[in-house]
C-alpha cells in the first residue's frame, strides 16, 4: 500500500455508467421546480389580470397564448381554461417527479450494483494473506453498511444538493424580478439558517453516535442473553440479567430522550426563524403595497416563493454535514478496492506435468516471526502416493498452502518446482485447477448438496449427465447413503438455512467435490480426520482406483493411511526429521515407528496415554 | 428468517391491528399523551389560521394600500407563531419521550418474559429471530403507535377536518368540491403505499440473502481459491445483486408513483377551486381574498393526505409486529414451578433464600422416559439410575449422539415426559428451578462469556466474590497466568462474547467461573476440548480435586477424563446403550470398546507428535 491512491477514486470510478440517469434526475427535478412555481404565477395572473383589472405583467409568450385563446375577457368567461392549465402543469410536474425519482433510483442501483459486484470480485481475487489479516465482520460491514451510506449519499443527497441549489436560486430569482427590496429581505435570512442548521447537524451527529452506541450495547446484552441462555439458567442468574438489561435499557432510552429534546429545540428554533422570516416578508410587503410598489397578485406569489425558500436552505445545511459521513464510508470502501489483486502475469505459464520438488525451502509468515519451515527439501514423484506426518505447528499445512501459491516464497528462500518449472512462474489459476486440495475443515456453500459437489462444473444446468456424475462422486466418497436418507436427497440445502452436516459428512462432501473434478494432483490435508478408519480406507482406495495416474499427497497420522504411501515425510518443528519409504522408517525407532506400533496393537484395559506398555 | 416469521405469526389473529394488546403498556402515559394531543391540536389550529392572516393582510392592507394597524397585525401574527412553536416543541418532545419509554417498557416486558422461558423455546427459535422480537418489534410498535397517533390527530383530524370546516364557512359549494377530492386521494395513495411496503419487504429479503452471499464469499475465500471457482461464485453473487437492483428499482418506482399520483390528484382540488372560484369571483359572489385562502388550503392538502395514507398503511403494517410480540408474551414455559413452590421458595426474580434447604447431591432417576418436545421418538425409556452424592458420571458417545440429554434432564432444563427425578430423595419439581440451578456449576464446550471485564464474567457465578477469591479460582484451573498476561488483568475487557480471548482462554475462565460458585453438582460439557494438551494436563489434577466430593457429570471425548469415572454411560443415536465402569465396559468388548480403541489411537498419536514439538 505504498502508493498513495486518491481517497475516493475507486468509489467514484463506478459513477460514469450511472451518470446519464443522474443527469436526467437533476434535469427533471429542475423541471419540477419550474412547473411547480408556475401554479402560484397562475394564481397571481388570474387574481390580478383576469379577475382584477391590472395590466398583465407576464412574459410575452404567455400573452401570446392568452391572445390565441381569445384574450383575457374570453378566459374570464371560460375559467375552466385556467383549471385545465393547472391540471396540465400538475400532470407535467407529476410526470417529471416520477421520472426524476425513478431515474435517480435506476442510476443509484446501477451504481451500487457495479460497486457491490466489483467489491465481491475484488475480494475474491485478493491474496489469501489479506483475508487472514482482515476480519470478516469488518469486511462485511464495509461491503454492506458503508456501501449503503455511499449509495444514499450519491442517489439521494447528491441530486438533492443540485435540486436545492436550483430551488433556492430559482425562487430568489423570481422574487428579485418582482421586487428586489423584499427579495433582499427574504434572502438575508438564508446564510443564518444555513449555518445554524449545518452547525447543529454536526453537533447532533455526535450525539446520534452516542445513542447508537447505547443501542448497540443494549442489543449485545439481549444477544448474549439469548446465546448464553444455558449459562444464565445454569447459574440461576435471571434476576441479574433482568437488572443488567433494565439498566442499559434506561441508559439507551434516556440518551434518545435527550437527543429528542435537543432535536425539539432545533426544530423549534428553525421553525421560529422561518415563521419570523415569513412575517417580515408579509409586513414589509404590506408597507410596499401601501406605498404602491407591490400589487396584490405579486404579494400572493411572493408569499408562495418565500415558502419555497426556507425549507431547502435547512435541508442544505443537513446535507453538508452528511457529506462528512459519506466520505468516511467512501474511504473505508476504497481501503478494500485499493489493495492489489492476485493476477496471472504475462510471463507465467500453464501448469506443466512432472515431479514436485521442494528445494531448500524456508518460509515465515512475516519477517518478524520465526520461520515455520526451515531448509525443507524433498521430491514427490509423479503418480506416487506421498504421506506427510507431523504435529500441530510442525509446518505441514504451510507446505500445502505454498504448493497452492496461497503464499509465495520470498527470493533466496529456496524453490518449489513442478516438472522443473518454478511455481512462481506458473499461473495460479492453472496450478490450482490441476492440484485438487481437500481441507481438513472444508467450507460448504449454502446451496444444495448436489450443487456443492458439482461446484467446479462450469455449466449450472441440472442435466442428467451432471446428476449422474454427482451421484457417482458421492458414492465414491461413501456419503451417498447418508444423502439419500435426507428428505430432499441431493437437493437438501446445507448451512445456516438448511441442515447442519457433521464434520465427517462435510469432509466426505468435500472429497466428492474433488471426484467430480478429476485432478492430476490431489492433496488431502488431514481431510478424513473426522471419518472412521474403515470408511477412510474405503475412500482412499477409491481415490487410487479412480485417479490412477494422479499424484496423491496425504497429510494424516493414521498408520493405515501412512503405510500405503510410497514415501513418508515426517516434519518436526519445521524441519524434516524422517524421509523415506514406510518400510525404511518402520525400524528406526523414531516417530513413525512409535505411532505404527501404537496403532497396530490392540490395547488392553490398563493402557495409559503414553502407550508404552502396549509395545511390550 | 422470513420463513420463520410466517410460520410463527399465522396462528394469531388480532382485531384493530392488535393495538388493544398494547394498551396496558400505553396506559401509564395516557396523561402525557392527552396533553400531547392537545398541543398537537394547537399546532394544527395555527396552521389553519395562518392563511386567514394572509387573507386579512390582503384585504385590509394590500387592497386598501394602507399600512395602518400593521404592527398590531404583526404582533398577533408573531404571537401565533410563538404559540405554535411552543405547542410543537411540547408535543414533539412528549411524543419522542413516549415513543422511547413505551419502547423501553415493551423491551423490558419481552426480555423479562424471555428469562422465564424454557430451553425448548430457544432450541426451536433462531437467536436472530428471538433477538428481533425483543429489539426491533418493540421499537417498531412504539414508534408507529406514538407518531401514528400524532399524525392522525394533527394531520387528519385537525388539519383536514379543520380545513374543511373553515372552507365550508367561507363558501359551501366550493368547499364541497374540495372535500370530494380528499377520500379519492387517500384511497389511491393508501393502495399504492401498500404495494410500496410489499416491495420494500422484498428488498429487505433480497438484501439479507445478498449479505449472506457476501459473508460466504469472504469466509469461503480459501475454498474458492483452491477450487478455482471464483467465476462461478461471482456469477452467483452478481445474480443476487441484479435481483437486488431489480427489487430496489421496483420499490423506488412505487414510491415515486405514490408521491406523484397523490400530488397530481390533489392538483384537481386546486384546479376546481380556480375554475369555480374564479367564476364566483368574476361574478362578484366571492371576494378575491377568499379565493386566495381557498387556493392555499387546496395547495396545502397534499402533505396531510399523503401523510394520512402513509400512517394508515403503517398501522396495517405494525399489526405483524404486535402479533409477534403477543406471541412471545403468550408463550408459556415448558418447565414451570408450581404456585406452591413459588409460594415457598420464590421465583427466579425474587427468591426466598431463607426457605432453601441445603443440597447434598444425591440424584435418582426413577422410571424416566423422555422425548424432546419437538421430537417424536423417545430417547430415554423407563430409565433408572441412582447417583449417590459425590459420584462422577461420564457420558461418552460420538458427536451428535445425544450426550446432553441426561444433563438437560438433571438440570431441569427439560423435565421427564414420565417418571421422576429425585434430588436428595425428593422430586425436584417440589423445589424451585432457581434452587437447583444455584447449586449447579456448568462448563460448556463452547464457552460463553459476556461482554465486560474478566471480573464481571467470573463473578457471574457468585456476585459477592472478592478479588482474592477470584484469583484462587483462577489458580485452581491454572488460569492465573493467562489473566496476569492480559492488559488490566481482571479489568481486561473481553469484548463481545469474549471474542478478544482465544477459545482456550475463554474456556479456562468459564472453568474458574464454575468453580467459584462452589456447586454441589458439577457439569462439564466437553469442557476441555478446546484447551491445548499442555494446559489440559495442568488442569486435569485440578479437575479431579474439584470433582471429589461433588456429584458430577462429564460429557467428554478425551480418554483421560473418562477412565476414572465411577460410572460411564455410553450413548449411541440418542439412547444409552451401555453403562458401567471403564473396566466392565472394556471387558465387554462392545460399542464402548471400539469407541475407546479408536479414540485412544488417534489421541495417542497426536500425543507423540505433539511431544516432538516441545
Amino acid at each position: 500500500m505504498n502508493k498513495k491512491q486518491s481517497k475516493f477514486g475507486p468509489v467514484l470510478k463506478f459513477l460514469p455508467k450511472a451518470l446519464p440517469w443522474f443527469v436526467i434526475t437533476v434535469l427533471s427535478s429542475a423541471m419540477i421546480t419550474v412547473l411547480d412555481s408556475i401554479t402560484p404565477q397562475l394564481v397571481r395572473m388570474t387574481v390580478d389580470s383576469i379577475i382584477g383589472d391590472s395590466k398583465p405583467d407576464v412574459p410575452k409568450i404567455v400573452m401570446w397564448v392568452v391572445e390565441k385563446l381569445g384574450g383575457i375577457e374570453k378566459i374570464k368567461e371560460n375559467m375552466y381554461l385556467i383549471a385545465i392549465t393547472v391540471v396540465a402543469f400538475a400532470f407535467g410536474s407529476a410526470l417529471m417527479r416520477y421520472i426524476s425519482r425513478a431515474s435517480g433510483a435506476k442510476g443509484s442501483e446501477i451504481y451500487t450494483e457495479t460497486m457491490r459486484n466489483s467489491l465481491f470480485s475484488h475480494i475474491q481475487k485478493l491474496p489469501y494473506k489479506w483475508h487472514v489479516a482482515n476480519q470478516t465482520g469488518d469486511i462485511i460491514q464495509r461491503c454492506t453498511s458503508d456501501v449503503n451510506t455511499v449509495k444514499t449519499f450519491i442517489s439521494g443527497q447528491l441530486p438533492d444538493v443540485f435540486r436545492l441549489v436550483f430551488l433556492i436560486g430559482f425562487s430568489s430569482y423570481m422574487m428579485f424580478t418582482m421586487n428586489w427590496k423584499i427579495a433582499l429581505l427574504a434572502i438575508s435570512f438564508v446564510p443564518f439558517v444555513f449555518l445554524y442548521s449545518m452547525l447543529f447537524n454536526k453537533k447532533i451527529h455526535k450525539e446520534f453516535g452516542k445513542a447508537d452506541e447505547a443501542e448497540g450495547e443494549l442489543s449485545t446484552i439481549a444477544q448474549e442473553n439469548i446465546t448464553g441462555v444455558r449459562i444464565v439458567r445454569a447459574f440461576g442468574r435471571e434476576a441479574y440479567e433482568k437488572d443488567k438489561f433494565e439498566k442499559q435499557n434506561n441508559i439507551y432510552t434516556e440518551s434518545w430522550v435527550v437527543l429528542g429534546k435537543t432535536m425539539g429545540w432545533f426544530w423549534g428554533i428553525s421553525d421560529f426563524v422561518s415563521g419570523f422570516q415569513m412575517l417580515s416578508v408579509i409586513v414589509f410587503g404590506i408597507f410596499c403595497a401601501a406605498s404602491g410598489d407591490l400589487t396584490e397578485g405579486e404579494f400572493i406569489a411572493f408569499v408562495s416563493y418565500n415558502g419555497m425558500l426556507t425549507w431547502p436552505v435547512r435541508q442544505l445545511g443537513r446535507l453538508v454535514s452528511q457529506l462528512s459521513r459519506a466520505s468516511v464510508s467512501a474511504e473505508r470502501i476504497a481501503y478494500i478496492l485499493n489493495e492489489e489483486e492476485e493476477k496471472d502475469m504475462p510471463h507465467e505459464v500453464d501448469m506443466p506435468d512432472g515431479d514436485i520438488v521442494f528445494d531448500n525451502v524456508t518460509f515465515s509468515y512475516s519477517p518478524e516471526l520465526q520461520p515455520v519451515l526451515k531448509n525443507i527439501s524433498f521430491t514427490i514423484k509423479k503418480g506416487e502416493m506421498f504421506a506427510i506426518l507431523g504435529g500441530t505447528g510442525s509446518g505441514k499445512s504451510t507446505l500445502v498452502l505454498l504448493l497452492h501459491r496461497l503464499y509465495d516464497l520470498d527470493e533466496n528462500c529456496g524453490t518449489i518446482t513442478i516438472g522443473g518449472v518454478d511455481i512462481r512462474n506458473i499461473k495460479r489459476s492453472s496450478l490450482r485447477s490441476k492440484i485438487g486440495m481437500i481441507l481438513q475443515e472444508p467450507f460448504l456453500f449454502s446451496k444444495t448438496i448436489g450443487e456443492n459437489i458439482a461446484i467446479t462444473e462450469k455449466s449450472a444446468d441440472n442435466s442428467e449427465e451432471i446428476n449422474e456424475k454427482i451421484r457417482y462422486a458421492a458414492s465414491l466418497a461413501s456419503i451417498s447413503d447418508e444423502i439419500e436418507a435426507f428428505a430432499d436427497k441431493y437437493d437438501t440445502v446445507v448451512g445456516e438455512r438448511g441442515v447442519t452436516l457433521s464434520g465427517g459428512q462435510k469432509q466426505r462432501v468435500a472429497i466428492a467435490r474433488q471426484f467430480v473434478r478429476e485432478n492430476e494432483y490431489i492433496v488431502l490435508d488431514d481431510s478424513l480426520s473426522a471419518v472412521d478408519t474403515e470408511t477412510d480406507s474405503k475412500i482412499r482406495s477409491a481415490i487410487v482406483r479412480e485417479s490412477k495416474n494422479s499424484t496423491v499427497i496425504i497429510i494424516s497420522h493414521r498408520v493405515t493411511t501412512l503405510s500405503q504411501a510410497n514415501k513418508i515425510l515426517v516434519l518436526e518443528n519445521g524441519r524434516v526429521s524422517e524421509y523415506g519409504t514406510p518400510a525404511e522408517l518402520l525400524n528406526n525407532g523414531k516417530t513413525y515407528s512409535k505411532i505404527y506400533e501404537l496403532q497396530t496393537c490392540v490395547p488392553d484395559s490398563e493402557i495409559n496415554l503414553k502407550g508404552s506398555e502396549c509395545n511390550e | 428468517m422470513s420463513k420463520n416469521d410466517e410460520k410463527n405469526t399465522e396462528n394469531i389473529k388480532l382485531p384493530f391491528f392488535g393495538i388493544p394488546k398494547i394498551f396496558p403498556y400505553v396506559k401509564q402515559y395516557r396523561k402525557q399523551m392527552l396533553f400531547m394531543l392537545i398541543a398537537c391540536f394547537g399546532t394544527s389550529l395555527v396552521d389553519l389560521v395562518l392563511p386567514l392572516f394572509q387573507k386579512y393582510a390582503i384585504q385590509n392592507f394590500i387592497q386598501e394600500e394602507s399600512a395602518k394597524g400593521v404592527w398590531i397585525f404583526a404582533a398577533a401574527y408573531l404571537a401565533l407563531i410563538l404559540l405554535q412553536i411552543i405547542c410543537f416543541m411540547y408535543w414533539a418532545r412528549v411524543a419522542w419521550v413516549c415513543e422511547m419509554r413505551i419502547g423501553r417498557d415493551l423491551k423490558r416486558a419481552s426480555f423479562n418474559h424471555l428469562q422465564t422461558l424454557s430451553f425448548s423455546y430457544f432450541n426451536t427459535n433462531a437467536v436472530g429471530y428471538v433477538h428481533a422480537r425483543v429489539m426491533s418489534d418493540t421499537a417498531m410498535i412504539a414508534q408507529i403507535l406514538t407518531w401514528g397517533l400524532v399524525d392522525v390527530v394533527s394531520w387528519t383530524l385537525v388539519y383536514l377536518i379543520g380545513a374543511c370546516v373553515v372552507m365550508l364557512f367561507l363558501n359551501v359549494r366550493l368547499a364541497l368540491i374540495v372535500i370530494a377530492v380528499v377520500p379519492i386521494v387517500v384511497l389511491v395513495s393508501f393502495l399504492l403505499n401498500r404495494r410500496l411496503m410489499d416491495a420494500n419487504r422484498k428488498v429487505r429479503e433480497v438484501n439479507s440473502v445478498m449479505t449472506g452471499k457476501f459473508n460466504e464469499g469472504i469466509v469461503g475465500a480459501k475454498t474458492t481459491k483452491t477450487l478455482v471457482i471464483g467465476d462461478k461464485t461471482y456469477n452467483d453473487f452478481s445474480a443476487e445483486t441484479k435481483e437486488m437492483k431489480r427489487a430496489s428499482i421496483k420499490a423506488a418506482r412505487f414510491s415515486a408513483l405514490f408521491i406523484s399520483v397523490s400530488t397530481f390528484l390533489c392538483s384537481f382540488a386546486v384546479a376546481l377551486v380556480m375554475w369555480k372560484g374564479g367564476n364566483l369571483t368574476a361574478e362578484s359572489l366571492m371576494e378575491v381574498a377568499t379565493l386566495s385562502a381557498f387556493v392555499t388550503y387546496a395547495l396545502n392538502m397534499v402533505d396531510p393526505i399523503t401523510e394520512l395514507a402513509r400512517t394508515v398503511s403503517d398501522l396495517v403494517g405494525v399489526k405483524v409486529n404486535i402479533e409477534r410480540f403477543t406471541k412471545l408474551m403468550n408463550t408459556e414455559p415448558d418447565v414451570k414451578d408450581t404456585d406452591e413452590v413459588i409460594e415457598k421458595y420464590g421465583d427466579s426474580f425474587e427468591p426466598k433464600k431463607e426457605n432453601w434447604e441445603e443440597i447434598k447431591g444425591d440424584i435418582e432417576l426413577c422410571d424416566v422416559s423422555f422425548k424432546y418436545p419437538d421430537g417424536n421418538e423417545y430417547v430415554l425409556e423407563h430409565f433408572n439410575l441412582k447417583i449417590p452424592a459425590g459420584t462422577n458420571v461420564a457420558i461418552v458417545g460420538e458427536t451428535g449422539a445425544g450426550k446432553s440429554t441426561l444433563v438437560n434432564l438433571v438440570c431441569r432444563f427439560f423435565e421427564p415426559t414420565s417418571g421422576k427425578i429425585l434430588i436428595d430423595g425428593r422430586d425436584y419439581k417440589e423445589r424451585s428451578q432457581l434452587w437447583l440451578h444455584s447449586n449447579i456449576g456448568y462448563v460448556l464446550q463452547t464457552p460463553h462469556l459476556f461482554s465486560g471485564t474478566v471480573r464481571d464474567n467470573l463473578k457471574y457465578s457468585r456476585l459477592d466474590a472478592t478479588d482474592e477469591e477470584l484469583y484462587e479460582a483462577l489458580e485452581a484451573v491454572s488460569a492465573r497466568e493467562v489473566v496476569d498476561r492480559l492488559d488490566g488483568r481482571l479489568d481486561f475487557n473481553v469484548g463481545e462474547g469474549g471474542d478478544l480471548l482465544s477459545v482456550g482462554e475463554k474456556q479456562l475462565i468459564s472453568f474458574a467461573r464454575a468453580i467459584l460458585a462452589d456447586p454441589k453438582i458439577f457439569i462439564l460439557d466437553e469442557a476441555t476440548s478446546s484447551i491445548d494438551t499442555l494446559t489440559e494436563s495442568l488442569i486435569q489434577s485440578a479437575i479431579e480435586k474439584l470433582l471429589s466430593g461433588r456429584t458430577s457429570f462429564m460429557i467428554a471425548h478425551r480418554l483421560s477424563t473418562i477412565r476414572k469415572a465411577d460410572i460411564i454411560l455410553v450413548v449411541r443415536s440418542g439412547k444409552i446403550v451401555e453403562s458401567g465402569t471403564h473396566e466392565e465396559l472394556f471387558a465387554k468388548k462392545g460399542y464402548y470398546y471400539s469407541l475407546y480403541t479408536r479414540q485412544y489411537q488417534d489421541e495417542a498419536s497426536v500425543e507423540i507428535l505433539g511431544g516432538n514439538n516441545k
